[in-house]
């Protein structure tokens, strides 16, 4: 299965944040998805309950 | 063994229980400081109406599904979810509520940090949360140990030195299999859930914790209460309080906030 063009079998790619800062795709995809839900956790709307409509 | 066969008596207030056996003073100490309504509330402050304060349960319910998936994969095997369709997909069902677990749980932690979540008397809650996510790293760590492959192979040799660097490298031995594998499914999933269970709990008792410069519902009942010790006093004292006035105190934050 290879539906987003990822291959889970090969070995992590590693990006260069800072001279001494590296960090493998997989981890940094999963720390981009945990500060994309805590920005939105804060902004978005909450729904209301019935007795509050 | 004897049978009493008189009609009991009218069940007496907590506060003027006086027990006689170790249980008797434990219920009282677990009823007057977690009463139901405290332990099972109905309402909420306006002030959790927030998607910030829905990862403590979702990271729960990760929790629920780890806990099935490998009670499941206990049964079948290391063989049967190496070799099997079903074994794979418990074993993929497994893994990816781990993941779940751990990216519900940064975002719970990252929430409670910004609020200050050791406010007002939560300092035990927070340390509580602390522990588990140190408890749970743990038991993931086991877990990577024990899925003989290559992969685990490699992690077990390469953290055999960080065990020995740190000094328990005597007690725990990383490339032992069997005390892998006990550690994973009994020892640390045991102190996982204990320390989830007493978390919870310290949140039931102190309650959800409220953003800065909010009124903590507590503070706003004792506050009521300490000027004079009327009947409104007494009612806060017996925590009929706490639910009846919610929904006052809920409406205030929400309009403080």
């Amino acid at each position: 299965m290879n539906l987003l063009g990822i291959d889970l079998n090969q070995p992590a790619t590693y990006k260069d944040i800072w001279e001494w800062v590296s960090v493998s795709m997989p981890n940094l995809i999963v720390i981009i998805i945990m500060v994309a839900l805590f920005v939105a956790a804060l902004l978005l709307p909450f729904p209301k309950g019935k007795d509050e409509s | 063994m004897s049978t009493d066969t008189t009609p009991s008596a009218a069940p007496v207030s907590i506060d003027d229980f006086e027990p006689t056996t170790w249980t008797g003073s434990v219920r009282k100490k677990w009823i007057t400081t977690l009463p139901p309504e405290k332990m099972l509330p109905e309402n909420q402050p306006a002030y959790v109406a927030s998607w910030i304060y829905v990862f403590g349960m979702l990271t729960i319910t990760a929790l629920i599904v780890v806990i099935a998936s490998g009670c499941i994969l206990t049964i079948g095997g290391i063989q049967w979810f190496h070799e099997s369709s079903t074994g794979h997909f418990v074993n993929s069902l497994h893994f990816w509520s781990v993941q779940l677990f751990f990216l519900f749980m940064i975002v719970h932690l990252w929430g409670k940090f910004w609020m200050a979540a050791w406010r007002g008397n939560r300092g035990l809650t927070w340390a509580t949360g602390a522990i588990c996510f140190m408890a749970a790293l743990a038991t993931a760590f086991t877990g990577y140990t024990i899925t003989t492959n290559f992969n685990a192979q490699w992690i077990a040799f390469e953290s055999k030195d960080v065990m020995n660097a740190v000094g328990l490298g005597s007690w725990i031995n990383v490339t032992n299999l069997g005390q892998m594998v006990g550690m994973h499914v009994v020892l640390l999933p045991l102190a996982v859930v204990a320390v989830v269970a007493m978390h919870v709990l310290l949140v039931r008792k102190h309650g959800v914790v409220p953003p800065i410069d909010a009124l903590d519902p507590e503070a706003a009942v004792t506050a009521s209460a300490a000027p004079s010790h009327s009947v409104d006093a007494r009612t806060a004292d017996t925590g009929e309080a706490a639910t009846g006035s919610g929904s006052d105190v809920a409406t205030t934050l929400e309009v403080s906030s």
